[in-house]
């Protein structure tokens, strides 16, 4: 595109040029075009499905539109399972986050075996739940080692059932769950700049008092955000609530209902309207959460410049 | 250094053995939960003992590899692993790139929208893909199992690359268009050199996630395209039919690859990465 | 490589989301020229740089080469180098390599790369680091291989953004020195933004400064420096004393301004009406001290800094204004003095209109810019 002085541009070329013009003063141009593939690609796999799904729900085979979602809530066996997937969920990733953070923060610093032990700590969340869910029942079963040192040194009478009930599941979301919180909680713990403890150590606080009124607050948004990943995980929990849970009982969690309404039961509308309800559910609490994350600090955790 | 001395002073103290303790403890079950799998897949026989009676014998993984048909499982879930890792890759490291360079209008919007598969469970949006997966004939087979579980790759690699090249100075690129280096050959000199080592984790990162992504395979695959975390679950799940030992071999295999592709990931990525896509100093 | 004539930018402005970083710049750069951009920081200057680059698109006007229309080319097809203010070197190639770049992209023959790579790197001293990655050398040195790299393709134009403020005091006289000899050798024709006055008094050949991405003033170091054309010119040009009075008689040549105690005679600059609000601006050089018992305005001395031959005194009117001077003689703090000026060195601008932009004119400007050190 190039014109001389003596032949002033024609007029079509000249509004594609103010077009451009305007556009290029919002941002826009060709090279946005790379975006299309992936934005492309979640809505036709991401959105697309998800409401189709919730279109689905609302068209259940008999009795009006909203009948699935009336059917959930009235069976008690479906309705539960949010009361039962929440009870295992809160709870577990709460002892996540809570547990990360003491340990965490004793391992900030530099030290000899650091990334060993961090490597040990990727370990089981790369297993999976379906493996760890086979090792428990290996492990924490009625004969397994675990039963077997609590009888031998006298702590108890008979094997502690831990297995096919809540505690097997629960056990499975601190497995898989407790190293994925404490990584990020570590690497948040990183991005603390360390004078800022140093400085306040020169104004006389103690080392309760520098995590108390130092650390934590900084560290708090980062706890948000580890909760509401930590939960999101154990929130989905599923293969291993029906290997090592109670299936049909204790931990008859959402995403079974889900998925028996869908497979067993071919119900598609209900099968939908129960995972609407999840994610809706599993958005509710993030929500929460990050709106008290908001009340929060979130700027810097550096202590100056450089 | 005062963190010297800090860390020093802690570690008399009666707090710090408590945590050191539960991490031991953490560990000891951890090895516990692991070691009972392979110690039942290598023994003969295991009841009600500290460990298997009548010897060891590895005489059940060849009947899990037999009875399970782990060598076609095993293909399909490297197919089905290097296809999700090489099409996320091309979809997402160009969407990362702009949204590393650019502002426009709706660019939160549009991060929102590739962070929300990472945020939903799996099963919420498994069940109406599959479905529309079903519809339109991809569901049941490869393809089914590998578009399901692009779901969540392809924003991941977006989540992970997008601050990779954020702390790429972008004035290098104007430096080489300055220097006369077209859209092309900034791309293929300058960025792609410099993006190796991001791709490189994000493909790791996504092979790891796919081998072990359990929820969104078992909803969409069928009966030949079942990956190995998949195979595990249903021979776990149909337990008293076969043999609890054979069904400990092959968690043993799968864990093995597991454990394979974590150390080779490890080789390029930091753990921390594995779990987040938080920044940390090169130590 | 082309050579143009002149270059000439025409309404050249840009803006974001409706904010206009840069409007209506006109100006005609001729062949040999260097010319500085200058201005403080989100002035425009840089803006003004990368749409001359073609980094940024324009929103309005155009920029053409003699005869040829630039501003729709793509950097890459304008030929002019640049000069990165944090020098964007290829962090996975050697210096050669980071210097051979743009002779590559223009598919120049391999032995006239090695010939003119060799020439460049010898121009810039850095013959024994050719081989290493840009993260093993000092930062001066980063610097010489970012100029090498510009100027080695000769450019019609080399475009260089802040180059030197990342380096420390010695190190950038030194290479302000270099900069000068490279253009004036190789011939090159220079647009450098700055926000150092003396950097740019010292380089240029012509100066345009900019505030609020709007031409100020255009003109050579001279006439900026003894002529400025506003009060926001001779505030960035060393004016350090800028009083808020308001003007009273004048007899054409000077004009009489009062207020806050003071009574002075200077001489207007534009459109200065008596009664109306004005800013008198003065270097601290050009105030004289004088002993208490003489004619002027008193004042009493706060602060003395040595500066080598002269001192830099701070003083305090009996009415409160704070005043900067210069000189050789060495006041004590607490001396009583009086303070007299040459009404030539004394320049009444008018203030802003009402509704413009208010600036921050106090008496007191610890925010000023460095002056002349």
């Amino acid at each position: 595109m190039t014109a001389t002085l003596d032949r002033p541009p024609e007029a079509p070329r000249r509004s594609r040029t103010a077009l451009r013009h305007r556009l290029a003063e919002r941002g826009i141009d060709r090279q946005l075009l790379l975006l299309v593939p992936a934005a492309l690609f979640v809505i036709l796999l991401f959105i697309y499905p998800f409401l189709y799904g919730v279109g689905l729900s609302f068209q259940p085979a008999e009795g009006g539109p909203l009948a699935a979602y009336r059917e959930f809530f009235t069976d008690a066996y479906l309705r539960d399972t949010i009361g039962t997937t929440l009870g295992l969920s809160l709870p577990a990733a709460l002892l996540n986050v809570l547990a990360s953070v003491p340990i965490a923060y004793r391992m900030r610093g530099r030290f000899r075996g650091k990334r060993l032990l961090t490597t040990i700590l990727v370990v089981p969340i790369t297993l999976g739940t379906v493996l760890t869910a086979q090792g428990l029942l290996n492990f924490l079963g009625p004969t397994g080692w675990f039963n077997r040192t609590l009888l031998s040194s006298g702590l108890v009478d008979e094997p502690v059932r831990l297995t096919n009930n809540y505690w097997g599941v629960f056990f499975s979301l601190v497995i898989t769950g407790f190293p994925f919180a404490f990584l990020l909680v570590l690497s948040y713990l990183s991005g603390i700049d360390p004078t800022l403890e140093r400085a306040a150590s020169t104004l006389g606080a103690g080392s309760w008092q520098r995590f108390r009124r130092i650390t934590l607050p900084l560290l708090a948004p980062g706890l948000a955000t580890t909760f509401c990943l930590t939960f999101v995980l154990a929130f989905s929990v599923f293969p291993s609530a029906i290997l090592v849970g109670d299936p049909s009982g204790t931990t008859r969690v959402i995403s079974i209902a889900a998925y028996e309404a869908a497979y067993v039961q071919y119900d598609y509308a209900l099968a939908s309207a129960v995972a609407v309800l999840m994610g809706l559910v599993e958005l509710i609490v993030i929500a929460i959460v990050l709106g008290w994350r908001a009340l929060l600090y979130t700027g810097s955790t550096a202590g100056g410049k450089g | 250094m005062s963190g010297v001395a800090t860390r020093r002073r802690l570690s008399g103290s009666p707090l710090a053995w408590l945590i050191w303790g539960l991490v031991i403890f953490f560990f000891v079950n951890l090895a516990g939960v692991i070691g009972s799998v392979v110690v039942s897949s290598v023994g003969e026989r295991w009841f009600d003992t500290w460990l298997p009676t009548a010897g060891y014998t590895t005489r059940w993984y060849g009947e899990a590899w037999q009875e399970f048909g782990l060598g076609p499982v095993l293909l399909t879930t490297l197919e089905v692993s290097l296809l999700v890792v090489g099409i996320s890759v091309l979809i997402g490291v160009p969407a990362s790139y702009v949204l590393a360079r650019r502002s426009f209008p709706g660019r939160r919007l549009l991060y929102l929208l590739f962070l929300l598969p990472i945020l939903m469970p799996p099963i919420t949006y498994g069940i109406p893909l599959a479905t529309v997966l079903y519809k339109y004939g991809f569901a049941g087979n490869l393809s089914g199992v590998v578009l399901a579980n692009l779901v969540p790759s392809v924003p991941f690699v977006i989540l992970t690359m997008t601050p990779f090249i954020e702390q790429i100075d972008p004035a290098i690129e104007r430096a080489a268009r300055m220097c006369g280096a077209g859209t092309r050959q900034v791309f293929v000199r300058i960025l792609a050199p410099l993006l190796v080592p991001g791709i490189l984790a994000a493909s790791i990162l996504v092979l790891v996630r796919t081998v072990g992504m359990f929820e969104l395979t078992f909803l969409t695959a069928g009966p030949d395209s079942q990956t190995l975390v998949v195979a595990l679950y249903y021979s776990m799940s149909a337990a008293g039919i076969r043999a609890q030992q054979s069904v400990d071999a092959m968690a043993v295999m799968y864990s093995g690859m597991m454990l394979v592709l974590l150390v080779v990931a490890l080789r390029f990525v930091n753990p921390t990465q594995l779990v987040a896509r938080v920044k940390e100093d090169v130590d | 490589m082309t050579r143009f004539e002149q270059l000439r930018l025409d309404g050249v402005s840009r803006s974001f989301a409706g904010q206009a970083a840069l409007a209506d710049l006109d100006l005609t750069i001729r062949r040999g020229e260097f010319i500085a951009l200058l201005g403080p920081s989100g002035c425009g200057k840089s803006t003004a740089l990368n749409c001359l680059a073609g980094l940024l698109p324009l929103t309005r006007g155009s920029i053409w080469q003699d005869d040829t229309r630039l501003d729709t080319l793509p950097p890459e097809k304008r030929g002019f180098g640049m000069v990165f203010q944090n020098y964007a070197l290829f962090p996975h190639l050697t210096v050669r390599k980071n210097v051979a770049f743009g002779l590559q992209m223009r598919r120049v023959s391999r032995a006239d790369i090695r010939r003119r790579v060799d020439e460049a790197i010898r121009l810039v001293h850095l013959e024994e680091h050719a081989g290493k990655l840009p993260g093993q050398l000092s930062g001066g040195q980063q610097q010489r291989v970012a100029i090498a790299r510009a100027v080695v393709l000769e450019p019609s134009l080399v475009l260089m953004d802040e180059p030197l403020s990342n380096l420390d005091a010695k190190l950038r006289l030194e290479m302000r020195t270099e900069i000068r000899r490279l253009h004036q050798s190789l011939g090159l024709t220079t647009v450098y933004v700055t926000h150092d006055q003396e950097e740019a008094l010292s380089l240029a050949d012509r100066l345009v400064v900019l505030r609020a991405g709007r031409v100020q003033q255009v003109g050579t170091p001279e006439e900026l420096h003894t002529s400025p054309a506003n009060w926001h010119v001779a505030d960035f040009m060393g004016y350090r004393n800028l009083l808020r009075l308001r003007a009273g008689a004048t007899d054409g040549a000077t004009l009489a301004v009062s207020g806050d105690g003071l009574e002075l005679t200077g001489t207007p600059v534009g459109d200065v009406r008596p009664g109306a609000e004005v800013i008198a601006g003065v270097r601290p050089e050009d105030l004289v001290i004088g002993p208490d018992s003489g004619a002027g305005v008193r004042a009493v001395v706060e602060v003395v800094e040595y500066q080598g031959r002269e001192v830099a005194v701070e003083a305090v009117t009996d009415s409160g204004l704070r005043l900067n001077l210069r000189g050789t003689v060495r006041p004590a703090p607490g001396d009583r003095i009086t303070v007299t000026v040459d009404p030539a060195r004394l320049l009444v601008f008018p203030a802003d209109p009402p509704g413009a932009p208010e600036p921050a004119v106090e008496p007191d400007r610890a925010d000023a810019p460095v002056a002349t050190g």
